[in-house]
């Protein structure tokens, strides 16, 4: 299933500030809130965003329950070399996902 | 026998009636917006660009869904309707239509789980479920462009009359006619925000305000009891009739589904 989109020029020019952009569906629940039949809904967030460019991290971000449902994330980061960027998602209920997107630099 | 040839002939004038409406609006300056038009511009950003965009993730999973084979036939739809984006496209911009087997008006949601019941033998999905939801997405995705078209069937004046009726009909405790607002008062404010003109270019929607994917049904649902009248079922014909009054009034407007609105 496509649960997240990710959005990464294919190639760039060395030394070129790029713009990632990353969007993953999850319900980002915060805790707070009552079903109809009264139960609170348990808390589910996603709490850590973090990209690695070829093994060195380069962007992470933490999450809160003020974060919208299917959290969008957009950051820049210089191509440096041609490689893979590595994104991991992680939050509560052990909830993990990791997308790896190619990157070729010229 | 008389009285029904002379409710054909008058379904047939209704239709013509409202065909040449919707020419005149076309050729005279267009007055008619899509809600998008009323949006603020970070909104509008989120929903050009299909990263941003959240319905898009929902478009994903109804392309997953709709090559899994499902039912007792143990077939997938793209089985049957093979190449998606010629076989779909447009789909979604003329529905509801008319359907013969049950003489009324079903909407996309009722075709998917019509084909889903007789062809696959499958559990017809729940309304707005994520399934139901994420195909529908899927299957209006492949028309995302294209003008919705003018329902020309002469069968539907009868249920579009209806729900122009409908539309026009004061309800609830509040007593409002959807008209008031979407008419009489569009681009003005309802608290903090723009009223917009009521057509529905975009559905289903990712709609900040759920969240999550939404039918036009729960829209209209959630405006009901905005005005504190009792909603109708999903799937209700009062619903679907609205649904085919309000598709032939944004006529030639086009389709934005996966739709961002606030």
């Amino acid at each position: 299933m496509a649960r997240a989109l990710i959005k990464v020029p294919s190639s760039a020019r060395r030394g070129d500030m790029v713009e990632i952009s990353t969007l993953i569906a999850h319900p980002m629940e915060t805790g707070f809130r009552a079903s109809a039949d009264g139960q609170r809904i348990p808390r589910s967030l996603i709490r850590r965003l973090a990209c690695e460019y070829n093994g060195a991290q380069v962007f992470s971000a933490e999450f809160f329950a003020a974060v919208a449902a299917n959290p969008y994330c957009a950051f820049f980061t210089v191509a440096t070399e041609s490689g893979t960027l590595r994104f991991t998602w992680e939050g509560d209920d052990g909830f993990a996902q990791t997308e790896t997107v190619a990157i070729t630099v010229t | 026998m008389r009285s029904r040839r002379r409710a054909v002939v008058l379904a047939v004038v209704i239709g013509a009636a409202g065909l040449q409406s919707t020419v005149a609006a076309e050729q005279g300056a267009d007055s008619r917006r899509s809600g998008f038009a009323f949006m603020s511009p970070s909104t509008q950003a989120m929903q050009r660009d299909d990263t941003q965009n959240p319905g898009m993730l929902m478009v994903g999973d109804g392309e997953a869904l709709w090559r899994r084979k499902a039912g007792k036939t143990d077939q997938a739809c793209s089985d049957c309707h093979g190449a998606t984006a010629a076989s779909m496209r447009g789909v979604a911009a003329r529905l509801p239509d008319f359907d013969l087997r049950v003489g009324r008006p079903v909407n996309l949601a009722e075709r998917i789980n019509r084909c889903r019941e007789r062809r696959q033998q499958a559990e017809p999905f729940r309304p707005e479920s994520q399934e139901l939801l994420s195909i529908e997405a899927f299957v209006a995705f492949q028309s995302r462009g294209i003008p919705i078209a003018a329902a020309t069937d002469a069968r539907l004046a009868p249920f579009r009359e209806r729900g122009e009726q409908l539309f026009r009909q004061r309800m609830g405790q509040l007593d409002l006619a959807c008209n008031q607002c979407h008419d009489d008062s569009a681009g003005k404010r309802l608290g903090g925000s723009v009223i917009p003109q009521a057509h529905p270019t975009g559905y289903p929607i990712y709609r900040l305000e759920w969240q999550s994917l939404g039918s036009l049904q729960r829209r209209l649902r959630g405006c009901l009891t905005g005005i504190r009248a009792e909603p109708f079922a999903y799937g209700s014909p009062e619903l679907v009739n609205l649904e085919l009054y309000l598709k032939s009034r944004a006529a030639g407007l086009p389709l934005e589904t996966p739709a961002v609105r606030p």
